[in-house]
């Protein structure tokens, strides 16, 4: 109970983190022009969403809005929960990745129920958006995902750090490590992979909520990136391992390190175009971590 | 409690898939079939079979959603906000529907199950695998890699150069 308090702690701590620094970054590019400091900026838009009159399209389908808006922190939360965050994950399954893998996939349900049922069209194309992005890199993802459970010769998060004492994963399995980051950003849709809520389609999947779901899609997506920058940590930077500090520590400094790097990521680089990604995405990154986890087998069976 | 676990799910496994064709919508009638799907990835959980229901629960979701895009392009009323009708001829189809029901439950019934001989295995998933594929595991891993190439191939064969490519 108490870890499961401190995953929902941690995860609103650090979407605050990523909010207020995206924020922020924007302010000096000039880019976002917000006033008053940054680390005040998600509590400024908080405020704002929990005191805005809502609005409504025609004849949505507000069964699927809710349930769509509701699944995406739903399945951020879940996924969390087999994450070992220094300790023991909250939930400590025999098939971690598998799990977290699922939960990132139900995130497509998610924005295309939303970008559905609301009945316009931006929103509309968002969701189908996410739906060729999840086509374009879900595939490298799973193989990346397949090389690390292959290296540690399982699918249990606690055995794929336990495996990374001597060696991390993103060392000797680089390809791996950065089609995950390349992912992570699509699973977020955030930065260059953020075109289902790209500004080309007015906002996109949320272009249509107001208040309390504009709310809740917002945070979930924001823990998603959390989460995914967290699920690196066990994934291939050796977990809570590290000098000195306690376990928790250490997951908590790399995860900060990988969601300040996203972060600054979708500050720095331009929109990519789903089409051109998906050729990119099957004709050069599923080779390659084909012959990523064709090295892995063949140093495991050694 | 898994017994109490199972008839939740068993019931929103059913009704899951009634209200595919109850509903008015393309989208909603998707989302209720998959529903029915997940309750039926839960059972495999309880039968400690960890993996296997795990993967049921994401291969599900993928699919559904894949259809969705699909089952949206082909029908009637591409706006699908309007009601809409989910069945179709459906005297023929009601008969069909049980009398499939009565031989599968009927199978389910009438099949002399064996008694549980010793203790569950440590892996379930693993004694499940050997216990369906046996000795033939490699044959079937090859074949599993040959339908993958074929559907590979058969996209690639069936791709003409579109508008949006450059």
């Amino acid at each position: 109970m108490a870890d499961a308090v401190g995953l929902l702690v941690a995860l609103v701590v650090f979407g605050w983190a990523a909010a207020a620094l995206d924020a922020g970054l924007g302010r000096v590019s000039g880019r976002a022009g917000g006033v008053g400091s940054a680390v005040g900026a998600p509590l400024r838009e908080v405020a704002r969403l929990v005191t805005q009159r809502g609005r409504r399209t025609l004849v949505p389908d507000l069964l699927l809005v809710r349930a769509g808006v509701v699944a995406l922190p739903l399945a951020a939360l879940l996924a969390a929960v087999v994450l070992p965050l220094g300790g023991a994950p909250v939930l400590d399954t025999s098939v971690g990745i598998v799990w977290f893998n699922a939960m990132e996939v139900c995130v497509w349900g998610a924005l295309w129920l939303v970008g559905w049922g609301v009945n316009s069209v931006y929103p509309l194309v968002g969701g189908y958006r996410f739906l060729a992005q999840g086509l374009g890199y879900e595939l490298p993802h799973m193989f990346a995902l397949i090389t690390v459970a292959l290296g540690a010769g399982s699918l249990r998060f606690g055995d794929v750090v336990a495996a990374q004492r001597g060696v991390w994963f993103a060392v000797w399995m680089p390809v791996a490590f950065a089609v995950y980051l390349i992912s992570a950003l699509a699973m977020a849709f955030w930065g260059p992979m953020g075109q289902p809520v790209g500004r080309d389609v007015a906002g996109g999947v949320p272009a249509e909520l107001s208040g309390a779901d504009r709310l809740l899609f917002a945070a979930g997506r924001y823990a998603l990136l959390v989460v995914v920058s967290a699920a690196a940590v066990p994934l291939f930077l050796g977990g809570g391992a590290g000098p000195l500090l306690p376990g928790w520590a250490w997951a908590a400094l790399k995860t900060a390190a990988v969601l300040g790097v996203l972060v600054l990521v979708k500050q720095r680089v331009p929109a990519v175009r789903m089409d051109r990604f998906t050729v990119f995405a099957w004709v050069v990154l599923i080779p390659l971590t084909l012959v990523q986890t064709l090295v892995v087998g063949i140093v495991v069976l050694r | 409690m898994s017994v109490g676990a199972f008839w939740a799910l068993a019931v929103l496994a059913v009704a899951g898939g009634v209200a595919v064709f109850v509903v008015d919508s393309m989208a909603r009638a998707t989302f209720a079939l998959l529903a029915s799907l997940l309750a039926v990835g839960g059972t495999l959980l309880l039968v400690d079979l960890h993996y296997v229901g795990v993967l049921v629960i994401l291969m599900m979701v993928m699919e559904m959603l894949v259809m969705a895009v699909f089952m949206i392009m082909y029908m009637m009323n591409p706006g699908g906000l309007m009601p809409m009708k989910m069945v179709h001829g459906d005297r023929a189809a009601k008969i069909i529907a049980a009398a499939v029901f009565v031989l599968l439950a009927a199978g389910a019934f009438l099949t002399p199950w064996p008694a549980r001989r010793g203790p569950p295995p440590a892996d379930p998933t693993r004694a499940l695998g050997l216990a369906i594929m046996g000795p033939r595991m490699l044959v079937m891993m090859v074949v599993g890699v040959a339908i993958l190439a074929t559907m590979v191939a058969t996209v690639v064969l069936a791709t003409h150069r579109g508008r949006y490519d450059r």
